[in-house]
C-alpha cells in the first residue's frame, strides 16, 4: 500500500488504528470459511466520523473497503480478495443509549452480541436474536447478514428488531434512517435495504435496535428418535397443533456424536436423532403447560425418550452443546462444508431424505441439523481438502444440495448468506429479473464498486 | 520444512484442523482489550501455521505475538475441535529459540532460577526482584525504562520478607500430630519457599493434623514454568528429570504442592517424557501422585474445625489450576467448610488476572488492563479477602490491590484452613 495512502490513514484514525505489518495482514485474510486473501492494510476506527473519512479517502483513491466484524462469517463474505482496506469494527463496541422507557437500544456496530445481550439482559430488558455466533460475532456482522438462530423460529431474525441504521455510503456521506418508532412509511424502508447486504452497499456504524421484556421461564426437553423422519415430521405436528415453542432444534447421531467428544456431558451416541425443544413465557404454569403438550405430540409421532432439563445448569449444557455442533464436526475430517439451506417446513421430510441420498450416491459424509422449526437446514459435508478429488465432489454436491432447496420451494440460504460461495448460483435461485434489479441498486449506492467488491451480486 | 536447522516443530495436526470459527476469541484476556485479531488465538494459530508453513518469516513480531499471549489456556478450554492455541504459542517460543537461541536465557533459567541456593541469597526486597530473575529480564529484554509507575508496581507485587527461606527452615520430614495415614511428598515451589513461605508452613501443618507425614526434599529444582515460558522447553525436560528421580527415592502414596503453576507444570511430565523409552513410565507414575493441596484435603476424610474466621471472602481462580488441572470445586469447598466465613462468588472468578509470570514486567499495559478487569470484579464483590492458591496470582492481585487504594488482604485458601484450626486449639 502507497505510504502516503497509509500516512492519511493514520491522521484519521490514529497510529494504533492503522496496521501494515505482514502478519496483520495475514490474520485479517480470513473469515470462518477456509477461504483467505490478504488485504493491503488494516484500520480499525473508533467513530462514524472516521469512517467516513477514511470512505472519502478510500472512494477518492478508488481503493476497496472490505468491512469485517468478528469474521465468523461462513460466506467469505469479509474475505478481502481485491485487497484494499479491511475495515474493521471491533473497536467501535460501545453502547450509545439504553432508553429503557421505550425498550430500545442504540449500539455502535461492532459491539459483539453477546455484550449487547448482556448489558440489557442487566437492564431487565431482553434482545431475542440469538445466532450460535453470538460470542464471536458483532452486532453489525448480524445486521449485514441479517443472522437468525435457533430462538428466531419464536421471535424472529436479526432484521425484526433493527429500528434505524446509521450507515456509512460510498462516498463518505452519512445515512441516518429509521428512528425510535415502531412504525415508520415515510419513504422507502432503506434500513431493510441494508440489512442484509454484507458490506456492499454501504457500512453500518451504529444501529436502533427494539427490545422486549425478558421471559422469565424456559423449559427445555431433548426428545430422542429411532429415525431423522420422524423427529422432522415432529416438527410440523408440534406448529400444525398451534403452538409455537421459542425453538425447534434438529440434530441427528453423527453431530451429537461430535458434541459428545468435545464436551462429554453424556449425550446418548446411538440415537438416530433428537429435537431440541425449548418454550418460554412469563408465566411458569403456561411455560410447563406448553411443554407438556409438545412432549404429548412427541410420544404420538415415535419419540423414543423424552428428558427435560432439571434446572438452570443442565439447559444451559444443552444449549452450549447445541452451539458447539458445527465447530465440533471438525474432530471427525480436516473439513467441512456446511450451507444453510431453507425450504417450506412442510418439506423438511423430504429435504432430510434428499440430502441422505446426495451423500449416499457421492460417498461423502453429510451430517444434518438444523433450525427445523423455520425450515433452515444445516447440511454439512464433511471432506480433506488435500485431496483433490474430494475436492471435486464436494462441489457437486453442494450443488445438488441447492437443487434440492430450489425444488422443494426453499432458497439457498437463510442466514450465512451469499458472499463469495454461493455467488455462482445467485441467478438461477432469484432469476434474471431480480437479479437486475439488485445490479441497479448496487450501481446507484456504489458508482465506483469500492464496497466489497465481487461479493453477492454476480458480475 | 522452512528452517535450515533440524529442531523440534509442532506437527500440523495440532494446528491445521483450526476451522477458524473464532469462538476462542469470546474469551480471549488479549483480545477483549485490544479488539484485534493479531493478539487473538485463532490469530496465533494462522502466524504459527503460517510460519510453519513458510508463508511467513518468523519475524521479531511474529515471535512477539506469541509472547504476548498470557498463557490463560482459555482459548484451550473452549476450542470445539480440540485445537490448543495456548500450546501451540508456547510451542512457538520454543522453535524461536531453538532457531536463534538467547544466551541470557540459558544461564537464567538453566543456572539461576533453576537452583534454590541461587534463589535464596536473599534479603532485602530488590534483591527478590533480582533473584527471581526480574532484573535479568528487564535488561535482557532492553526494557530499558520502567515507568515510574512501573516500578512501583513491581515494588507492591514483592511480598513482606521471611526471615529466611522455608527450604532452610522445613525439616525432610515433618511428622503427623496423630495417627500416621499417608506418607505425602511436598513439592515446595520456588515462590513458595522464598516469598510465602507462612502459605507452604501452613500447608505442612494442615497436613500433620491430618493424619499426614510429610516429606519435603530439598534439593527440588524449579518445576519448568518460567523455562518453557521462555521457549527452553529442553530445559524443562532436564528439570523433570531431576525431580521425578528426587521424589522416586521415598516410598510415597502422593505428592501434593501448594502452588497451582508448579502443580500444573509437574502434572505435564508424564506428557514431556512420553516418548522416552528410560522415562516415560517413571514420569507418568511421578505425574500421577501430583495434587494440588486443596484437592487432596477434599479428598481424605478432613477434620472440620470447629475454630471460626470471621470474614467476607472470595475466590479468584489460578488459570493454571482451574483449566489446567481441573480443580476448582475443591478450594471453594474447602474454604465453605470453615466456620464464620461469608463465601461470595466473584464475577469472572476464572478469567486471568494477567500475571502469566512476568507479564507484568515484560507486558505492562495489557498485564494492568487485564488487572483492572479483575479489580472491578473483585470490588463488586464487597470481600475483605480474596483467596488464591498461586503465588503468581496472588502478588497480580496485591499489585492491583495497591493500586486501587483497596483494603483487601490476599491470602491462600490453605492459611484460612489453618487459622481456623488455630482458633479452635486456641479455645481448647
Ligand atoms: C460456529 C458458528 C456458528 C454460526 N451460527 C450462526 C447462526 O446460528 N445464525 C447465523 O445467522 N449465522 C451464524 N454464523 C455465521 C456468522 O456468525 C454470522 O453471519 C454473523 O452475523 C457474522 O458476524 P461477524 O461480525 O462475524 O461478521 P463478519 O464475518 O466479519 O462479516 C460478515 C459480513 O458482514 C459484513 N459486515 C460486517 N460488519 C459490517 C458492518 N458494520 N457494516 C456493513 N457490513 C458489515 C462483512 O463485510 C461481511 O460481508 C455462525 C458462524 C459460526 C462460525
Ligand atoms: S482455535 Fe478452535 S475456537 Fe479458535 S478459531 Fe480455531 S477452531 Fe475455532
Ligand atoms: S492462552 Fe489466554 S491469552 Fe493466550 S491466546 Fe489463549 S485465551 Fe488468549
Amino acid at each position: 500500500m502507497d505510504q502516503q495512502i497509509v500516512t492519511q490513514l493514520v491522521k484519521i484514525v490514529g497510529k494504533k488504528g492503522v496496521l501494515t505489518s505482514p502478519e496483520d495482514l495475514a490474520v485479517y485474510s480470513y473469515d470462518g470459511t477456509f477461504e483467505e486473501c490478504n488485504p493491503d492494510v488494516v484500520v480499525l476506527p473508533e467513530s462514524t466520523d472516521q469512517v467516513s473519512q477514511v470512505v472519502k479517502l478510500a472512494a477518492k483513491e478508488r481503493i476497496p473497503i472490505v468491512t469485517r466484524g468478528m469474521a465468523s462469517g461462513l460466506a467469505a463474505a469479509s474475505v478481502p480478495f481485491s485487497g484494499g482496506i479491511a475495515l474493521v469494527m471491533t473497536r467501535m463496541d460501545k453502547v450509545v443509549e439504553l432508553d429503557l422507557e421505550n425498550a430500545i437500544v442504540h449500539v455502535e456496530a461492532g459491539i459483539v452480541t453477546a455484550d449487547l445481550q448482556t448489558h440489557v439482559e442487566k437492564n431487565g430488558l431482553f434482545y431475542p436474536p440469538d445466532p450460535s455466533s453470538i460470542r464471536h460475532s458483532t452486532i453489525g456482522g448480524n445486521i449485514a447478514c441479517n443472522a437468525g438462530g435457533p430462538r428466531c423460529l419464536k421471535y424472529g431474525v436479526t432484521g425484526d428488531y433493527v429500528l434505524g441504521l446509521t450507515v456509512v455510503l460510498a462516498d463518505g456521506s452519512i445515512l441516518k434512517t429509521g428512528g425510535k418508532v415502531i412504525k415508520d412509511v415515510v419513504g422507502y424502508d432503506l434500513k431493510s435495504l441494508f440489512t442484509g447486504s454484507e458490506g456492499t452497499l454501504g457500512i453500518i456504524t451504529e444501529a436502533l435496535l427494539k427490545l422486549t421484556a425478558k421471559p422469565k421461564y424456559a423449559r427445555t426437553a431433548l426428545v430422542e428418535f429411532s429415525n431423522i423422519e420422524d423427529a422432522s415430521k415432529t416438527v410440523n405436528e408440534i406448529l400444525l397443533a398451534g403452538i409455537v415453542p421459542a425453538t425447534l432444534e434438529l440434530m441427528d447421531q453423527t453431530a451429537i456424536h461430535c458434541i459428545e467428544e468435545a464436551m462429554h456431558i453424556g449425550l446418548p451416541k446411538d440415537v438416530a436423532a433428537f429435537l431440541l425443544i425449548e418454550s418460554d413465557g412469563v408465566e411458569l404454569e403456561t411455560t410447563t403447560q406448553e411443554i407438556e403438550s409438545i412432549s404429548k405430540i412427541c410420544e404420538k409421532t415415535g419419540a423414543t425418550k423424552i428428558s427435560l432439563a432439571t434446572d438452570e445448569s443442565e439447559r444451559a449444557n444443552l444449549w452450549k452443546a447445541r452451539r458447539s455442533i458445527s465447530p465440533s464436526l471438525a474432530r471427525l475430517s480436516p473439513n467441512k462444508l456446511g450451507e444453510d439451506i431453507t425450504v417450506p417446513r412442510s418439506a423438511i421430510p423430504e429435504a432430510v431424505k434428499r440430502l441422505k441420498a446426495i451423500s449416499q450416491k457421492y460417498g461423502l459424509p453429510i451430517v444434518i441439523f438444523g433450525h427445523a422449526g423455520d425450515g433452515n437446514l444445516h447440511p454439512n459435508i464433511l471432506f480433506d481438502k488435500r485431496d483433490p478429488e474430494q475436492m471435486k465432489t464436494v462441489e457437486l454436491m453442494v450443488a445438488e444440495e441447492f437443487e434440492v432447496a430450489l425444488a422443494l420451494g426453499g432458497t439457498l440460504s437463510g442466514e450465512h448468506g451469499v458472499g463469495t460461495l454461493k455467488r455462482p448460483y445467485m441467478e438461477k435461485a432469484l432469476g434474471e429479473v431480480s437479479v437486475g434489479i439488485q445490479k441497479k441498486i448496487k450501481q446507484v449506492l456504489d458508482p465506483l464498486n469500492i464496497l466489497n467488491p465481487g461479493k453477492v451480486i454476480p458480475d | 520444512m522452512p528452517f535450515d536447522k533440524i529442531i523440534k516443530i509442532p506437527n500440523e495436526n495440532v494446528y491445521l484442523n483450526c476451522i477458524r470459527c473464532g469462538l476462542c476469541l469470546a474469551v480471549c484476556p488479549t483480545y477483549r482489550e485490544y479488539k484485534n485479531e493479531t493478539d487473538s488465538p485463532r490469530g496465533r494459530v494462522a502466524l504459527a501455521r503460517k510460519s510453519l508453513e513458510d508463508e511467513l518469516i518468523l519475524s521479531p513480531n511474529l515471535v512477539e505475538q506469541m509472547y504476548s499471549c498470557l498463557d490463560c489456556l482459555a482459548c484451550n478450554d473452549i476450542c470445539p475441535v480440540g485445537i490448543k492455541p495456548a500450546d501451540i504459542a508456547m510451542e512457538m517460543r520454543h522453535v524461536a529459540e531453538q532457531v536463534k537461541p538467547t544466551g541470557w536465557k540459558n544461564t537464567l533459567f538453566g543456572k539461576v532460577i533453576a537452583n534454590p541456593d541461587h534463589l535464596e541469597l536473599v534479603t532485602w526486597p530488590l534483591r527478590v526482584y533480582e533473584n527471581l530473575g526480574l532484573r535479568w529480564l528487564v535488561h535482557k529484554l532492553r526494557i530499558n525504562k520502567l515507568f515510574p509507575e512501573q516500578l512501583r508496581d513491581l515494588e507492591s507485587m514483592l511480598p513482606k520478607q521471611p526471615k529466611k527461606p522455608l527450604r532452610k527452615a522445613l525439616p525432610l520430614i515433618s511428622h503427623s500430630t496423630n495417627e500416621s495415614k499417608y506418607r505425602v511428598g511436598f513439592f515446595l515451589g520456588c515462590a513458595q519457599s522464598l516469598m510465602f513461605s507462612e502459605e507452604s508452613a501452613a500447608t505442612v501443618r494442615v497436613l500433620n493434623r491430618n493424619g499426614c507425614t510429610v516429606i519435603t526434599p530439598k534439593e527440588t529444582v524449579c518445576c519448568g514454568m518460567p523455562a518453557a515460558g521462555y521457549g527452553r522447553q529442553d530445559l524443562v525436560i532436564e528439570h523433570a528429570k531431576v525431580n521425578i528421580e528426587i521424589f522416586e527415592r521415598e516410598e510415597l502414596d502422593v505428592i501434593v504442592t501448594d502452588c497451582a503453576t508448579c502443580g500444573s507444570k509437574l502434572r505435564e511430565y508424564g506428557d514431556i517424557l512420553e516418548n522416552d523409552p528410560v522415562w516415560s513410565e517413571k514420569a507418568r507414575n511421578f505425574s500421577n501422585k501430583i495434587h494440588d493441596i486443596s484437592e487432596f484435603l477434599m479428598a481424605i476424610p478432613l477434620e472440620k474445625p470447629s475454630g471460626k474466621f470471621d470474614a467476607r471472602i472470595t475466590y479468584h481462580d489460578p488459570c493454571h489450576l482451574r483449566r489446567a488441572q481441573n480443580v476448582w470445586k475443591e478450594p471453594r469447598a474447602l474454604m465453605q467448610m470453615i466456620d464464620g466465613v461469608e463465601y461470595v462468588e466473584m464475577p469472572e472468578a476464572d478469567w486471568c488476572c494477567g500475571s502469566a509470570g512476568s507479564q507484568l514486567i515484560t507486558h505492562y499495559e495489557t498485564s494492568t488492563h487485564v488487572l483492572d478487569r479483575k479489580m472491578e470484579n473483585l470490588k463488586s464483590t464487597g470481600a475483605e479477602i480474596i483467596a488464591s492458591g498461586c503465588p503468581g496470582c496472588q502478588m497480580q492481585l496485591m499489585t492491583g490491590i495497591q493500586r486501587e487504594g483497596l483494603n483487601i488482604k490476599v491470602m491462600h485458601p490453605i492459611q484460612l484452613l489453618d487459622q481456623a484450626y488455630k482458633s479452635q486449639d486456641k479455645e481448647e
